[in-house]
């Protein structure tokens, strides 16, 4: 494979690391301590050994077998379909050992790190830009002095300006780490490391020791450049961390601004809906798993809908065979909606028991962008859009179409709309229905984030309550803007008192905010306020 | 914060059980309070005829559901099995499952009513801390026996109480160790959940830190909510703190739910197992069924005891667990294995005392051993704690641990952290003549029930 040319490719250098001893680059694999075998690793893979593209395979995928007990011959064999195969030569070994006597070498993190760095300098000569790119910033990661000439040959063949920069600052590391003396050159390579202004800069550039005085005071000035500069993307990544709880935040509340803020029902079961639509996103993967493979990744799309009928029509049923007898009673609604909670929460856990449910985060939602120095999570972004979406959408049902319009003219005015012949206990059943969905649809989104367990309802419900209140009860504009103070409030205190103070601080900050403001930021205006 | 509520709660108990002391002497006529007291403090002994019951005290609702319900039907099938061989003494097993709903105070009230009205020859229980504390007191007034067996802070060395599950130097400690001496971490992080547990053993774990020679300045402790769930600036923290240069790692009291989000933003802002491992002690085999363990892969736990632990006991004993729940899918993994080796243990102490009494039972508990899943024998100390190897997994994409690490002996448990100024004088020794929890060796005295 492709790994015989680079091993020739980094033969030289390793060689010449290696001093004159030909030791045997296999022998530290047989190592029980697991720094010593990813040394091992690394050795092999610029031994420029035919066998070492093989072996390291046979290591990563726990194929490779070594004696149980320590011995100077240190013999690894690797495992074939059918018995052993000597490692260093690849025939079938000659004197079959005993499964008895082997045991399989274990990969842990470091040396999985040692193999993934291996590999990935496989692809410096890649056609394609991608794994080119990986390669190098496995070399700029390692920066082993021992592969300057690999990366001084690859620069000169790379076209692509982004990858050459990499490469080039890859270069820069392995010559800081290399034992060269020359203190411009050297100095000159903290900048171009320095001039990345990231954390993993910094963190190059903290690691490296015993560097002559000039070139530990560049580094020092460097990493005092870099810290000031990731302050000020920090605050920026402050606000967006706050803006993407913010939508979560929106997210579960737009239905209870629905149910709480238009029709004024305590639903202490609000939660549960927002279970139920985590759950139908489980069902609707299953499903679509099992009866179209193909269209996996676009699975999540599916169970919005899904989400929004089953937690709609639930809601309808709540509102028809509870609600509707509780109007005008809000401790009774309390208490009966409370136990209805505790009733979905223990059903649910009786049909699919305890324990959380798979739903897994297709590619296309997982990992992150880099914008200057912002890392932004691209599973949150989709989020914060999908807020966005759902938020316009409620906003355009209740302004325009002739169902929004017969909600707002019964919560306005019932006995008038009664009068002109709209059948209000149905438009009761439906806006309830309607808040329901919503929540469900905030369901799909927070399975994505969170355990779809029975008690994923639970950690919103008290959220969701206090962004309606502090927006206003009645107005979705209002619940966008306390889902977005809430959100961006707590995450600039966390980061100076931590998550459990910063909690407790929001919520004194609330309780005199309400106490100033009891009607919120958009209090209600005109006859509704007095109805 | 909370270890002082349950000081209250536990003196609140005490009065309210001598309250209903004197009630009753009141009753009985001042002629008989010293018998009366002596019955009662004897109200909990079990019958010694008819079949023995055993008391189940685990949430089957609630928040620990998720954990605890496992357990309940892991002792369901060690009661069943030991009846089909004949039961304990020639007198069948009879189980007493309780709920106790993941509501702490209602733990108490439920043991309340197995020892005094079921009369259960032990229980087997409880999950969180929290929930242990809160029964304690109930254990201690009516002298009852329970078996508890999951992993926890230490601290603690009660008469009443046979801990199965690890002490932190069954646990956290091999585990630092496991990542300073393998993977030469010399930053770290203790991230917790913000409850009794974290804080007793990222305490220890500092104090053990800075003794090792970790300076102040690289150790970052920070706390959040139960079932905290948004982690990004938490993760972003990680991620700068992990950039001065030093290898970084992740030791990792958080608790059940918080967990998976937790791995999940980690993942989503490219942190890998190969850059900042996360070492937790919370996270095992039930933790990970059913969940997408892509974000996990690599990842680090250490316990006792893990399902793929490659010994034919194992097998043989997870393969009649998959078929006595009747479903293939079920996990086993160690406060389940605790139970095993706990269960057997009574058996054989009740055997061995003759009786289900619990003054009998209690002393004939000592000194008896049992084979772990994990190979070797486990044995009952004067503290009643465990002696159990520590075996240090990475987590891999089938939702199994890969063994990575295992201590080459048994350790033996120190209840009392040696670390922790307050504790680093005391032992626990259940037999006569010190028959202490709680022995000072500097001072040469016990500390009976004053707190440490």
């Amino acid at each position: 494979m492709a790994a015989a040319l680079l091993l020739s490719v980094l033969a030289p250098g390793g060689a010449r690391a290696a001093g004159s001893e030909p030791a045997d680059p296999f022998a530290a694999l047989a190592a029980t301590n697991f720094d010593l075998v990813a040394q091992g690793v690394q050795a092999l893979a610029v031994s420029g050994n035919r066998r070492a593209a093989a072996v390291i395979d046979a290591l990563r995928d726990g194929k490779l077998y070594a004696w149980k007990w320590p011995r100077p011959d240190a013999p690894l064999y690797i495992r074939a379909d059918q018995g052993f195969v000597d490692a260093r030569s690849g025939e079938p070994s000659a004197a079959p050992p005993s499964p008895v006597n082997l045991r399989r070498i274990i990969v842990n993190d470091s040396v999985r790190a040692a193999i993934e760095r291996a590999e990935a300098a496989l692809g410096l000569f890649a056609a394609e830009r991608a794994p080119r790119r990986k390669a190098a910033e496995a070399l700029f990661q390692s920066g082993d002095p021992a592969a300057l000439p690999l990366i001084e040959r690859a620069l000169a063949s790379e076209k692509d300006p982004g990858v050459a920069r990499v490469l080039r600052e890859a270069r820069a590391v392995a010559l800081l780490k290399s034992g060269s003396t020359e203190i411009a050159a050297r100095i000159a390579a903290v900048h171009e490391v320095a001039a990345r202004a990231d954390l993993a800069a910094r963190n190059t550039l903290a690691s490296l020791q015993g560097q002559p005085p000039p070139v530990a005071a560049a580094i020092q000035g460097a990493i005092r450049d870099i810290d000031q500069r990731l302050q000020l993307w920090g605050l920026l990544e402050n606000l967006y961390y706050g803006v993407s709880l913010g939508a979560v935040l929106l997210l579960a509340a737009a239905g209870l601004a629905i149910t709480f803020g238009v029709m004024g029902v305590i639903n202490m079961a609000h939660g549960e809906m927002v279970m139920i639509g985590a759950y139908t996103t489980f069902v609707v993967q299953h499903l679509v798993t099992a009866v179209a493979p193909a269209l996996e990744p676009v699975g999540l799309i599916f169970a919005v809908p899904a989400a929004f009928v089953a937690a709609g029509l639930i809601g309808v049923l709540i509102e028809r065979s509870l609600i509707r007898f509780l109007y005008g009673r809000p401790l009774e609604t309390l208490l009966a909606t409370w136990g209805l909670s505790l009733i979905l929460q223990q059903a649910v856990r009786s049909i699919f028991g305890p324990t959380n449910q798979d739903v897994t985060s297709p590619a296309w939602m997982s990992g992150y962008l880099e914008l200057g120095g912002l890392t932004l999570t691209i599973n949150r972004l989709w989020i914060i859009l999908f807020a966005a979406l759902v938020l316009g959408a409620l906003m355009a049902t209740l302004r325009w179409g002739g169902f929004g319009r017969n909600i707002r003219a019964v919560m306005q005015n019932r006995r008038m709309a009664a009068a002109m012949g709209i059948r209000t206990p149905w438009i009761d059943a439906l806006t309830f229905g309607l808040g329901s969905g919503i929540a469900g649809i905030a369901g799909v989104a927070l399975s994505q984030i969170d355990n779809v367990s029975p008690n994923l309802g639970q950690n919103y419900i008290v959220d969701s309550f206090i962004v309606v209140v502090v927006g206003g009860v009645g107005n979705l504009w209002g619940t966008l803007l306390g889902a977005m103070i809430l959100g961006v409030v707590d995450k600039f205190v966390e980061p100076f008192f931590g998550a459990v103070l910063a909690k407790i601080l929001v919520l004194v900050l609330l309780i005199l905010f309400i106490q100033r403001r009891p009607q919120g930021l958009f209090p209600p205006k005109g006859r509704a306020a007095e109805a | 914060m909370s270890s002082e509520g349950f000081t209250i709660d536990r003196r609140r108990l005490g009065l309210l059980g001598l309250g209903l002391a004197a009630a009753a002497t009141g009753v009985g006529g001042a002629s008989g309070v010293l018998p009366e007291i002596v019955s009662r403090a004897k109200a909990a002994t079990a019958p010694e005829t008819g079949p023995i019951k055993v008391g189940i005290l685990h949430s089957l609702s609630g928040t620990m559901a998720i954990s605890e319900s496992p357990l309940k039907d892991v002792m369901l099938m060690l009661i069943e099995e030991q009846n089909k061989k004949g039961g304990v003494m020639g007198r069948k097993l009879e189980a007493v499952v309780v709920d106790p709903a993941s509501n702490w105070p209602l733990f108490a009230e439920k043991a309340k009513q197995l020892l005094s009205v079921d009369k259960v020859a032990a229980v087997f229980g409880c999950w969180t801390s929290v929930s242990r504390k809160s029964v304690l007191p109930v254990f201690e007034q009516l002298n009852g026996i329970l078996l508890y067996p999951v992993q926890y802070e230490g601290q603690e060395c009660s008469r009443n109480v046979f801990y199965t599950g690890a002490a932190p130097n069954q646990q956290a400690i091999p585990a630092v160790d496991y990542l300073m001496n393998q993977a030469a971490v010399t930053r770290w992080v203790l991230e917790g959940t913000d409850y009794v547990y974290p804080r007793t053993t990222n305490k220890i774990l500092e104090a053990y830190l800075k003794a090792k020679g970790v300076a102040p300045a690289d150790i970052m402790i920070n706390y959040t909510p139960f079932g905290y769930s948004d982690w990004q600036a938490e993760v972003a923290k990680i991620k700068a703190f992990g950039s001065a240069g030093k290898k970084t790692a992740v030791v990792s009291t958080i608790n059940g739910d918080a967990n998976v989000p937790f791995y999940k933003e980690l993942g989503n802002q490219g942190i890998k197992a190969t850059d900042i491992p996360v070492v937790a002690f919370s996270v095992g085999e039930q933790e990970l069924a059913g969940i997408d363990t892509k974000p996990l892969l690599g990842h680090l736990a250490a316990w006792n005891y893990f399902q793929s632990v490659d010994t034919p006991l194992n097998k043989e004993v997870v393969a009649a667990f998959k078929a006595f729940a009747k479903d293939d899918k079920r996990v086993f993994n160690d406060p389940m294995e605790a139970h095993y080796i706990g269960f057997n243990m009574w058996v054989k102490a009740v055997e061995k005392a003759g009786s289900t009494d619990h003054d009998a039972v209690i002393d004939a508990m000592v000194g008896v051993s049992h084979p772990n899943l994990s190979g070797d024998y486990a044995t009952m100390m004067p503290n009643h704690h465990l002696s159990k190897p520590v075996l240090i997994g990475e987590v891999q994409g089938n939702g199994m641990f890969n063994v990575v690490s295992q201590t080459p002996g048994l350790v033996v448990a120190q209840p009392w952290s040696p670390y922790l100024p307050e504790s680093k004088n005391l032992i626990g020794d259940w037999l006569p003549p010190m028959s202490c929890g709680n022995y000072d060796v500097v001072a040469g005295k016990c500390l009976g029930n004053k707190k440490a």
